[in-house]
């Protein structure tokens, strides 16, 4: 013993029975770039430190500089799962910011949109949600039919992943028949694959053993957390931001909220799975109002607002009017009203805020992306204390965190 | 009872006087201003009574105006009452020599990051912040990006090296 005495340890070395562990920042358990530096007894979790911030852009920044439309492809990049919710989200924020009043047309074409990027968004979480428990098949299956939807954002913008999809007061262009052509092969074919999916899952023993009481969370602590969206829904509180706030003519459907009881890792999969069965009545319903106008009426796919919406290309070569307004738009000249406008849009994985505050000048002063995966993967920690390494991984990808929106 | 803009403007001003003040209406949201020491006294009475049941901390952020003397940063709370519907915004000002605020993080533990966000591009000093570091920026930086006193490049600009950008 004596001989020992002379070795010097750091202090508190030999006190220390945890381990500590670096997940990530690029692990293929986390799909995306995200640290935890955990502290592991064995195999349960005993603590946790999240690090942010590996994909920072300084979007909020980059938007004081930048006129309405152009602040549009920024949003693409926050939930790139979801990227066409985000831009409705802006440009709904832009026109109630001018008051601008959109067509009934316009709201239904951008609620089609937005539900199919609803479905895209939840149906990548659930799948991997599954990968993370062992079963590969699912993922692989519907990736085929989020390749529909890809084709359908392609068909209508061009674009697939970041989309830019839509302007300020409606359309770039008119949906082609091809679009709808599209569309209603997906109606048709989805509903199948997504029986299949919940077929794989739902009631299969291995997944509800994993998932079942892992991650959970209280009402209470949810929404102390900030937590929304199918989170918070899973925990049993039917907040929806298309319910409580309609916008883009939300009221005109009919659908339900699905809610969970105890907020964990299967009530979480069961609320996205849901909600993608409501998003596709959501749009069979848009689909057949938009049918239902006729005439001139079903060729209408922007309000009118020149000082916002770039004039057709063939009135810019051939009149004053439209030549100045195009050049008034494209370099940014337009003074916004001075004023400020919170307004939220239920995004992929939650409550998606837009704080704009204007001088009276042509960009905003300030622009802030309330982005709810921020918000609430502060949890993470109080989710995963005391669990299972394991357990720790499903969490993190049931949780829905993009990267991208996290970091903004 | 439905909750109205007009209830809550009574219950605040009855409550505080005229420690609150700013009262306006934009965009449907009632917010009103602010002295900085006042504002946990303020969420908790948001937060507590009743009545009014804003227990959901939606949004904190923070606002550089260079030329508001005395109070160039501002620090904005969005708060919901979801059982109600209504949605209210109250900001606070501080100096930029002094900038101290008191943390929310007791009542709501989702101003945690939110703060440190604050923190990290404006430089807001929360009070009694259980962990006020950097969040989304580097921990070596010695600066407040956000504030306006770092502009964004000029795009007109023409002294750039248009080699170094292949355009040369």
């Amino acid at each position: 013993m004596e001989q020992q005495s002379n070795i010097t340890l750091p202090k508190g070395s030999i006190e220390k029975t945890t381990t500590t562990l670096n997940i990530g920042p690029t692990h293929p358990a986390t799909h995306g770039v995200f640290q935890n530096i955990m502290e592991v007894d064995g195999e349960r979790v005993v603590s946790t430190e999240q690090t942010v911030g590996y994909i920072h852009r300084a979007f909020e920044k980059l938007a004081e500089r930048r006129p309405l439309y152009q602040i549009t492809p920024i949003t693409d990049r926050l939930n790139y799962c979801s990227s066409p919710i985000n831009n409705m989200g802006w440009h709904i924020t832009c026109e109630r910011f001018l008051k601008i009043d959109l067509p009934k047309r316009v709201d239904y074409l951008r609620v089609i949109i937005m539900e199919l990027s609803r479905i895209s968004d939840h149906l990548i979480c659930n799948s991997i949600v599954g990968v993370d428990t062992g079963a590969y098949t699912g993922f692989l299956y519907v990736m085929q039919y989020r390749e529909l939807i890809y084709e359908i954002y392609e068909e209508v913008c061009g674009s697939r992943l970041t989309t830019n999809i839509g302007r300020i007061g409606g359309f770039e262009r008119n949906f082609t028949n091809t679009a709808f052509t599209k569309l209603e092969k997906f109606l048709n074919e989805y509903p199948g694959v997504l029986r299949e999916f919940e077929k794989l899952f739902t009631r299969n023993r291995i997944f509800m053993e994993r998932t079942q009481g892992t991650g959970g969370i209280s009402a209470a602590r949810a929404m102390n957390y900030g937590f929304t969206g199918p989170n918070l829904r899973a925990a049993g509180v039917d907040y929806d931001v298309r319910v409580q706030q309609p916008y883009s003519s939300y009221q005109d459907f009919d659908f339900k909220v699905p809610v969970g009881t105890t907020g964990d890792n299967y009530d979480r999969f069961l609320v996205r799975n849901a909600e993608m069965w409501e998003s596709i009545s959501i749009i069979q319903q848009a689909y057949q109002k938009i049918q239902e106008f006729k005439g001139a009426d079903a060729e209408i796919y922007h309000a009118d607002v020149p000082e916002y919406y770039l004039p057709k290309k063939e009135d810019v070569y051939t009149k004053m009017e439209a030549l100045i307004w195009h050049f008034k738009i494209i370099m940014g000249e337009i003074n916004l009203p001075k004023g400020q406008i919170y307004s939220a849009v239920e995004g992929g994985n939650g409550e998606l805020g837009f704080y704009l505050i204007s001088d009276g000048g042509r960009t905003p002063f300030r622009l802030h992306f309330r982005r709810p995966c921020f918000i609430y993967y502060q949890a993470f920690e109080e989710l995963i204390k005391g669990g299972m390494l394991s357990d720790a991984v499903v969490t993190l990808s049931s949780l829905n965190l993009i990267a991208g929106e996290l970091d903004a | 009872m439905a909750l109205t803009n007009a209830y809550i403007q009574e219950k605040l001003v009855e409550k505080f006087n005229d420690q609150v003040f700013q009262f306006s209406t934009d965009s449907g949201i009632l917010s009103f201003e602010s002295a900085a020491e006042n504002n946990l006294k303020i969420l908790q009475f948001l937060y507590e009574e009743s009545s009014l049941g804003f227990t959901f901390l939606t949004d904190l952020c923070g606002v550089n105006y260079p030329d508001n003397n005395g109070a160039e940063l501002v620090v904005v709370y969005h708060l919901h009452n979801f059982i109600q519907n209504i949605r209210i915004r109250f900001s606070i000002g501080v100096p930029v020599a002094k900038p101290d605020v008191f943390t929310a993080t007791k009542l709501f533990e989702s101003a945690n990051w939110m703060e440190r966000e604050t923190y990290d591009f404006f430089g807001v000093n929360f009070i009694g912040h259980p962990n006020l570091k950097r969040i989304l920026n580097v921990d070596e930086m010695d600066y407040f990006p956000l504030r306006k006193e770092f502009p964004l490049e000029d795009q007109t600009r023409i002294d750039k090296d248009d080699e170094m950008f292949g355009r040369g």
